[in-house]
């Protein structure tokens, strides 16, 4: 029934070039039989009409070029899914791994997806209130969004996406939820940590989770956020489910697409990474939104970990021309001690203005957080300052502006992995911040909203 | 002529062989879903397609159908409100016939077939007419008067020409020509290769007024004209983008999203309908046509979207309008080409972008101009281009920005330094320019102010100016500066952040008119010229810094257009100087 070749001709990293094929179409679903016996799959990435490159998941190793059978199984990859699948562990090729039985499928989706028509999208507009301040004040996530951790290694990017899982609400509403996890390249320990914290707190019975651990076949990442996206797709879309999904971590999703490109021998974009890297990332990325008259989302937090903490590297510089801002951890507020170290400047949420103000946080919160951003960045042009010449050069407004900004550091930005601080109590804590500075500073607050919050502390 | 079949699919191309008698970009059906392609080179009888959507599942042997015709756009009443995707099909039918993601192998008309459209003829029998002379007009929109034009090949003497309710598709006139009678529909089709024909290029010298002080004022540019915006992720290309879409004095405006977020697009469907056109009152999507190729929807049509966007910009500038076109981003459009030529194993020149980049970037900005339109009537129309680049890193040595900075007039570069402190719009105002300043010195002077270049000048002096200031007190501390020094420094930070920083999502500060923009810069220098003098009189800097009219000069922003308070503002500075010299303040 199915073709089956035994005409390897070439194994080059990743790829397996078959010869003499027939009838082989672009991106179909390829499984390969080694002498032992062993099954594993890949798929077409080229076909002519004397042969066929294919990209081998679980990688080649042990692989032979003549005792290969390889059988084109005339379809793409696909994930079968029904209600069951909320609750379960799969591997990173969508295998179930939690010792459980295979879903009775109601559906079979291909994991590339269809591109959301952009007509029938609807603006996400939805606040979620993640109960930390320096996201939820400054770099506000709604609900559809696409909003990255920009991490790197040694930080607690894990700690925040648990905590952001763990608190994530939306005001006032009590909806279906779930949680899908995909783990691409990280440890055993990282991914025990997030399992742990989900069964923890009850939303491990609300979670899909697809893992590639570190040990586990690098190609096979390609796979894995896909089928993570097509599981959310189906939740959202056809259950009506609110879905969060996290992916981690990018770099090594990316990192495993260099592997194939070099294999293939395509000329590399920067740094060795392919050209289409964008595309890609794009592709997968993009599924995260909200559907017109449907009631589910995806709100989707990818995580990556940048290399030597350069947000230039191509991988977070694709992602950030993708995504819908980014949270950006630095280390030099942890360094100094501070969780969450998040850095509000290069921090950015390009959806907050339709999620927050009046009848959603609160009227002054625009104002509030452009405030906050032009005082912070003030004061830390004057701690700079002040590194060179001494405190005592800056001016005394400059020296009001470095006190703000440290203020800032230690209890706006500054809270406990478990305080899960209301948008009021945030801002609340901005206004008290703010009151340090003078009020004719204040241009970026409309006069009402100073005459409203600014001169509270004297009533 | 042999059938055509694939032979080979990777990715987004596909090569063909039995195709001798095809034609360079002709379009290409391929497979029994009929996917649409173009044909990119020729080689004996193989020819390169590269292909508007996925290819998952076609393989060798499958028929590909010449079409012989080039991809082309359709053009007639009914493009105005439409979105498009990057090879003109209308994802709003699409989403109606197929539901919420986009599949394949769709193919449906661009203009609506049924639609009646009430034709009123401008000409009459027996007349003769050349081509690009105006038959008739169809009122597309409130905004919109569609003028339908004589085709290039159809010059001659009216035969008939019918006024009343027709289909895009019915007889409006026919036209007796050298070559016969040729009979002449509101639609028409176009290659989008190719650039539509003008009767002569001119200098651009009126400005594309956008509502943006930063660029009205410090960096205008001209209809007709064209202008650059790179930056980094992040920085506010996107949203520059919109602004001018919303709010520039274009009649027509054509927005290519190329290969960017689906919730961009998302915003502008859900808000020009709602917006309404500062001139006119009316929504602005009556005068808008969006073409929409996201980021997630097949590469090569995004490298088609600009093209087709380009050509619909220039048949309504063919009518005699001023259109603006805006694509975001121009560097999504440059990677589908490489993407492209990396699979076509072409020799790759810098950042592994094909060597006629540069050529195909130029070729792009040269469409945009200010024209007297085809036609006897003379009429002048301006088609002004924007192109957002996202170089990698932000780094302005790419070779997309690079190539397009050789080209267009007016660079504005965003930097993400003012970004980061939400400074915004992140133009950086010592490194951006325009090259149309001079171009439209005469018009501004007419129109806005006689004085308006002169205080522009001293705007951009105060700025340099604080940038050296800046640097000395970096290294030797505030307290070196002169008090006239510091006076400087702050008022350009007025102008920093009472004029340039301009809020998008502030009701009131989103737009503002060229007379306002006058207003405001004009109090921030008089301030400044008021100041300098107190201090020349002994008052001291701080008393000059204490007086309460600063905080009015940085709420006129927030005046509305129409209010008497914005005159106000420069009475009230002289009061206050007043006041200062005589002790009372
Ligand atoms: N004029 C403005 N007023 C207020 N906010 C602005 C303005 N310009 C930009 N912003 C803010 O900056 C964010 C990023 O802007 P934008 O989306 O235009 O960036 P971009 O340069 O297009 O990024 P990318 O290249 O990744 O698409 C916006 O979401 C908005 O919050």
């Amino acid at each position: 029934m199915y073709k089956e070749y035994l005409t390897v001709s070439n194994i080059v990293g990743p790829l397996l070039i078959v010869e003499k094929i027939r009838e082989v179409k672009y991106g179909e679903l390829v499984e390969i039989e080694t002498a032992a016996g062993l099954l594993r799959r890949g798929t077409v990435l080229d076909v002519s009409t004397e042969r066929a490159v294919v990209q081998v998941f679980e990688g080649t190793v042990g692989l032979d070029v003549d005792r290969s059978r390889v059988r084109f199984l005339g379809r793409s990859q696909t994930l079968g899914v029904s209600e069951e699948i909320i609750g379960r562990v799969f591997d990173g090729s969508g295998r179930p791994k939690d010792g459980g039985p295979q879903i009775i499928a109601k559906k079979q989706l291909e994991i590339s997806g269809n591109p959301i028509n952009p007509d029938a999208r609807d603006y996400p507009s939805e606040f979620i209130e993640t109960g930390i301040s320096s996201i939820d004040g400054m770099n506000p996530l709604v609900r559809g969004q696409k909003l990255p951790l920009f991490s790197g290694s040694g930080l607690p990017h894990a700690r925040i996406a648990a905590q952001i899982a763990r608190q994530a609400k939306v005001l006032g509403k009590k909806e279906k939820f779930a949680v899908v996890f995909g783990a691409m390249g990280i440890t055993f320990e990282e991914a025990n940590f997030f399992i742990e914290d989900f069964r923890n707190t009850g939303a491990l019975e609300r979670a899909v989770l697809f893992l590639n651990l570190a040990n586990e076949p690098p190609i096979e990442r390609i796979a894995t956020p896909r089928l993570a996206l097509t599981c959310a797709e189906y939740l959202a879309f056809e259950l009506d489910m609110h879905v969060l999904v996290i992916l981690v971590d990018m770099t090594f999703y990316a990192e495993a697409l260099r592997e194939i490109s070099a294999a293939r021998k395509e000329i590399p974009g920067r740094r060795g990474y392919p050209g289409y890297l964008y595309t890609d990332l794009a592709s997968m990325y993009e599924r995260a939104g909200r559907i017109k008259g449907k009631t589910g989302s995806i709100t989707l937090i990818p995580i990556l970990t940048m290399p030597e903490d350069d947000k230039t590297h191509p991988i977070a510089d694709l992602t950030g021309y993708i995504t819908e801002g980014q949270i950006m951890l630095s280390r030099e507020l942890h360094r100094k001690g501070i969780y969450p170290p998040i850095d509000v400047l290069p921090s950015l949420s390009r959806l907050k203005d339709k999620g927050i103000g009046a009848g959603k946080t609160r009227e002054d919160h625009a104002d509030v957080l452009n405030q906050i951003f032009a005082c912070y960045a003030r004061g830390k042009e004057a701690r700079e300052l002040a590194l060179i010449l001494g405190e005592a050069s800056l001016s005394d407004l400059d020296k009001l502006y470095l006190e703000f900004s440290d203020a800032f550091e230690t209890e706006f930005v500054r809270q406990s992995e478990f305080d899960a601080r209301s948008v009021i109590e945030t801002l609340e804590i901005g206004w008290r911040l703010l009151r340090l500075i003078p009020r004719a500073e204040l241009k970026r607050i409309r006069l009402e909203y100073l005459d409203r919050y600014y001169y509270e502390r004297n009533k | 002529m042999s059938q055509a079949k694939v032979i080979r699919v990777a990715g987004p191309l596909v090569v063909a062989s039995g195709c001798s008698g095809a034609k360079m970009y002709d379009m290409v059906k391929i497979g029994q879903l009929g996917l649409i392609g173009e044909i990119i080179e020729l080689r004996e009888d193989q020819a390169f397609i590269q292909v508007y959507e996925d290819t998952t599942g076609i393989g060798p042997e499958e028929p590909v159908r010449l079409t012989g015709k080039p991809l082309s756009v359709e053009l007639g009443p009914g493009l105005i409100s439409s979105i498009y995707d990057g090879i003109q099909r209308p994802l709003d039918v699409i989403r109606s016939r197929e539901g919420n993601f986009v599949t394949r192998g769709i193919e449906l008309p661009a203009i609506n077939r049924e639609k009646k459209w009430d034709f009123i003829p401008v000409r009459k029998k027996g007349e003769a007419v050349a081509a690009g002379d105006i038959l008739g007009e169809v009122e597309e929109t409130a905004l919109v008067r569609h003028k339908i034009m004589v085709p290039d090949d159809a010059g001659g003497r009216i035969k008939e020409i019918k006024g009343g309710k027709y289909t895009v598709e019915e007889v409006v006139a026919r036209i007796e020509t050298a070559a016969g009678l040729k009979e002449v529909r509101m639609i028409q089709t176009w290659s989008i290769r190719k650039q539509r024909n003008v009767n002569k290029r001119l200098m651009p010298d009126e400005p594309l007024t956008t509502g943006q002080r930063v660029l009205d004022t410090l960096f205008p540019l001209a209809k007709g004209g064209t202008a650059c915006v790179p930056g980094p992720f992040g920085s506010g290309k996107t949203v520059v983008q919109h602004q001018l879409a919303k709010w520039s004095d274009a009649q027509i405006i054509v927005f290519v999203a190329c290969g960017e977020r689906g919730n961009e697009v998302a915003d502008l469907l859900l808000s020009f309908p709602e917006l309404k056109d500062p001139r006119t009152g009316r929504p602005l999507l009556e005068r808008t046509v969006i073409i929409a190729n996201t980021s997630n929807m097949p590469v090569a049509a995004r490298e088609a979207s600009i093209y087709t966007g380009m050509t619909i910009a220039e048949y309504f500038r063919d009518m005699g309008y001023s259109v603006a076109l805006m694509a975001d981003s121009s560097s999504r459009w440059a990677e589908a080409l490489r993407e492209i030529s990396g699979r076509m194993e072409e020799m790759p020149g810098e950042e592994g972008y094909p060597a006629y980049l540069a050529s195909r970037i130029a070729e792009f900005y040269e469409r945009a101009g200010k024209v007297i339109c085809l036609g006897s009537d003379e009429r002048h129309a301006a088609l002004s281009v924007i192109g957002a680049v996202s170089p990698p890193g932000g780094d302005l040595s790419d070779p997309v920005v690079q190539a397009t900075l050789k080209v267009v007039k007016v660079f504005w570069a965003l930097d993400d330094r003012l970004a980061n402190m939400r400074h915004f719009p992140a133009i950086n105002w010592l490194l951006s320019y325009s090259l149309y300043s001079e171009n439209i010195k005469s018009f501004l002077k007419n129109k806005v102010a006689e004085d308006f270049s002169d205080l522009r000048q001293e705007a951009m002096l105060l700025l340099e100016e604080e940038a050296e200031l800046r640097e000395i007190a970096r290294l030797v501390g505030v307290e070196s500066l002169s008090a006239k020094e510091r006076l400087i420094l702050e008022s350009a930070r007025s102008i920093r952040e009472d004029f340039l920083h301009q809020n998008a999502f502030h009701p009131q500060d989103t737009y503002t008119s060229m007379r306002k923009q006058y207003l405001m810069l004009r109090s921030i220098l008089h301030f400044h010229h008021q100041g300098l003098r107190a201090l020349e009189e002994g008052r001291t800097l701080e008393s000059v810094l204490a007086l309460k009219v600063r905080e009015r000069i940085s709420q006129m922003k927030y005046i509305a257009e129409e209010d008497a308070g914005l005159l106000g503002v420069y009475l009230e500075i002289d009061g206050s100087f007043k006041n200062l010299r005589e002790g009372q303040e």
